[in-house]
């Protein structure tokens, strides 16, 4: 009997096209990314004459010179330049005298004036410099010039203030509910008191509300409270949001752990407090931070609760980079920076603790 | 004896919460009026939340512990789980309840009118178009993300650079919608038709490389939908792709074996084997990828703001609330995406129920 598949020549086949497959959505999937890091990096000017992907080594026609066509030469009949002949819509076009030769005639007929091109080998000297970053940074007033050539002044973004108040949002939003959520995982997982079933089928029952259906009664409370465009108003919020999926992850974990060191510790005339702090918070360390790093970007990326709580006042990153859009919807050079600003944090943290995130996501894939 | 000592403690409990109360307010309004450096606002921020919430913790338990004992065994869990549980009823309980009592009332929140904000919500032009497109996300961008989650999985599943491939899919997860926006924005930018202009924007560059015409996408009805929820399938399918990867990984490998030396090809083990012995996976990405379209907003506000055929439901809350003040129908729509999800919720309600975690 033989086995399909077993043929070696075949199996290397299958396996350079699933490779071939895999290169290719990869590719996909990282080109608008790489065209917006290149970007951030080029002159104002540069970004609006042409595309991103020019920066990279490859041939173009090149200007090298110029042709200018003698008086007597009737520019409405057949032309013959540089032993080509063609009309002048065809001129217009542009006609290739060899391979990498061609010329082009400039502008109306009256012009009598061809550009001459050169394929050449270009990209070797993109300029590329940190400008924008500098101009999306600051908070006072940038200048710089435009595709046309007019110097254009506008107020900075103040991105470094943004990517500061998005730390002092994300670090306490995060580490609030998870201390929070631990406390209560703990209880509902090995303490006895009435309504703990019920309570915890209420927990399952909010992993899936939608935040939307909380935000006009939240705003009014935080208006009463004079609480709106604080951070406290943030944590509180995303503390609320997040606590579900907080309380439900870690319970599954805390729940887990063997019933024999509760008793020992117990005997040893341990407290509830002692047993949560010395023993649950050290033993459940991967469970939270798989919850960590899930909140922390959640919170890093949220748009809407900051949009709603905060306002304009201590923008975030988020909140900023949407301004931007809103401002400078042509601007692509702040744009691309500011956007590669937000991403920065994340993008690190992401790739620091990718193992934690995804056990995160595993255990809590419910979240709504 | 013991009842002055008892009478101490308790006026030293008193003094202890006197005193954090002082420091979780005075740190409030400091920090509010503080005018000193970003920098040492933003550490002292963090140090003062995250100190409160350990102080109270600290504080109440302390209190809880000192309680005689029968009192004390109801005390200590409700230090515990309290806090959680009154956070949970302020912050999703309450406002649900509010929201849908709110969603009986005018934009006033004075006027009683009935069904009114219901009746808007399922017959007005502005709200079809929103159904019709979350529709479109819901349908196309689940398939999408699904579909192209389970093709790599199952490709990378038989390749040597696994891991490359998947971190390269799943990076979309840590950018942010706002962000993914603005990457996408410029992936679709237009800038013009004539001579000598050149596309600044991947996508009409290579229509043009093409011999097509360049489009201002963003603007064009119906196709622009799709071209938004091309943005979401860029940020979720490496959820998708996460979860069933691991899920292929459980499949015993004597199973698909046993197949192959039976002759099966690879398109029946992926019909008859992988994809049964998945569903349960299956079930849970494609239910979390639904609540996630039904709920989206970010992409379709910065985008296109819900303009030119774009809007969906969650734009249209948020529009009619901070946009136009209309409380009661924002409301009602709120109230709708929660109807929408409920039977996900019973789902999982009856999925916890069955795996008897809880004893």
């Amino acid at each position: 009997m033989k086995k399909p598949g077993s043929i070696p020549g075949q199996k290397s086949r299958r396996s350079l096209l699933v490779n071939l497959v895999l290169v290719l959505i990869c590719l996909a999937w990282l080109l608008p990314t790489v065209g917006v890091l290149v970007t951030s990096f080029r002159l104002p000017s540069d970004i609006f004459n042409s595309g991103w992907w020019t920066v990279f080594p490859h041939r173009s026609w090149v200007n090298a010179g110029e042709v200018r066509i003698d008086p007597s030469v009737d520019v409405n009949g057949p032309m013959t330049i540089d032993g080509k002949t063609a009309t002048f819509e065809e001129w217009r076009n542009g006609v290739e005298i060899s391979h990498d030769r061609r010329l082009q005639w400039y502008g109306n007929k009256r012009t009598r004036l061809l550009i001459e091109q050169d394929l050449r080998w270009v990209g070797f000297n993109a300029d590329l410099n940190l400008d924008n970053y500098k101009g999306v940074l600051t908070g006072g007033t940038v200048t710089y010039k435009d595709g046309n050539g007019n110097t254009i002044t506008r107020l900075g973004n103040n991105f470094g203030d943004a990517v500061m108040n998005s730390i002092a949002v994300a670090v306490p939003a995060t580490v609030i509910p998870i201390l929070i959520a631990a406390f209560a995982a703990y209880a509902f997982a090995w303490m006895e008191f009435p309504g703990r079933k019920t309570f915890f089928v209420l927990v399952v029952a909010l992993l899936v509300v939608p935040l939307q259906i909380a935000l006009i009664p939240v705003l009014r409370d935080f208006t009463r409270l004079k609480l709106n465009g604080t951070f406290l108003a943030m944590w509180l919020a995303h503390t609320g949001f997040g606590l579900p999926l907080a309380v439900y992850l870690l319970f599954n974990y805390i729940s887990q752990l063997p019933r024999e060191i509760f008793e020992s510790a117990f005997m040893d005339g341990a407290t509830p407090f002692t047993v949560f702090v010395r023993l649950v918070i050290p033993l459940s360390v991967p469970a939270l931070a798989s919850f960590a790093i899930f909140q922390f970007l959640w919170v890093w990326n949220d748009y809407l609760v900051a949009l709603i709580f905060l306002g304009d006042k201590n923008r975030v990153v988020t909140s900023a980079l949407a301004a931007m859009v809103g401002e400078k919807g042509q601007d692509w050079h702040y744009l691309t920076s500011g956007a590669f600003l937000s991403m920065i944090i994340p993008l690190m943290v992401f790739f620091a603790l990718q193992r934690y995130f995804v056990r995160g996501l595993m255990a809590g894939s419910v979240k709504g | 004896m013991a009842r002055q000592r008892r009478v101490l403690k308790t006026i030293g409990f008193i003094v202890l919460l006197g005193l954090t109360a002082i420091f979780l307010y005075g740190g409030f309004a400091f920090l509010k009026n503080f005018g000193g450096s970003k920098l040492v606002a933003t550490a002292l921020a963090i140090v003062w939340g995250l100190g409160s919430v350990a102080l109270l913790y600290f504080v109440l338990n302390r209190m809880a512990e000192s309680l005689p004992r029968r009192a004390r065994a109801l005390a200590v869990p409700l230090v515990f789980a309290g806090p959680a549980l009154l956070i949970l009823t302020w912050f999703l309980v309450l406002p649900t309840l509010r929201t849908l009592w709110l969603s009986f009332f005018d934009e006033t929140s004075m006027h009683f009118v009935g069904l009114r904000n219901y009746a808007f919500a399922f017959t007005n032009r502005i709200m079809l178009d929103a159904f019709r497109n979350n529709l479109l996300w819901v349908v196309f961008g689940t398939l999408a993300c699904v579909g192209m989650g389970l093709v790599i999985a199952v490709l990378a599943d038989r390749s040597r650079g696994e891991k490359v491939y998947k971190a390269i899919i799943f990076m979309p997860m840590a950018i942010s919608f706002v962000g993914a926006g603005v990457i996408w924005m410029f992936m679709y930018s237009y800038k013009g038709v004539g001579s000598g202009i050149q596309q600044i924007g991947l996508l009409n560059a290579v229509v043009v490389a093409l011999g097509g015409k360049p489009q201002a996408w963003l603007l064009l009805p119906v196709w622009n939908n799709f071209l938004l929820i091309a943005i979401m399938v860029w940020l979720q399918t490496g959820f998708a792709m996460v979860i069933l990867s691991s899920a292929i990984k459980a499949i015993p490998g004597e199973m698909l074996e046993a197949a192959r030396i039976d002759g099966a090809t690879e398109f029946q083990i992926f019909f008859r084997i992988i994809i049964p012995a998945i569903q349960g996976s299956l079930v849970t990405v494609t239910t979390t990828i639904v609540i996630f379209s039904l709920k989206l907003f970010d992409i379709v506000r910065v985008m296109t703001g819900g303009n030119y055929g774009t809007n969906v439901i969650a734009n249209e809350f948020y529009m009619e609330q901070f946009t136009y003040g209309q409380t009661g129908r924002a409301s009602a729509i709120a109230i709708v995406l929660l109807v929408a999800v409920v039977p996900i919720m019973i789902y999982n309600l009856r999925q916890f129920a069955e795996r008897r975690a809880f004893k």
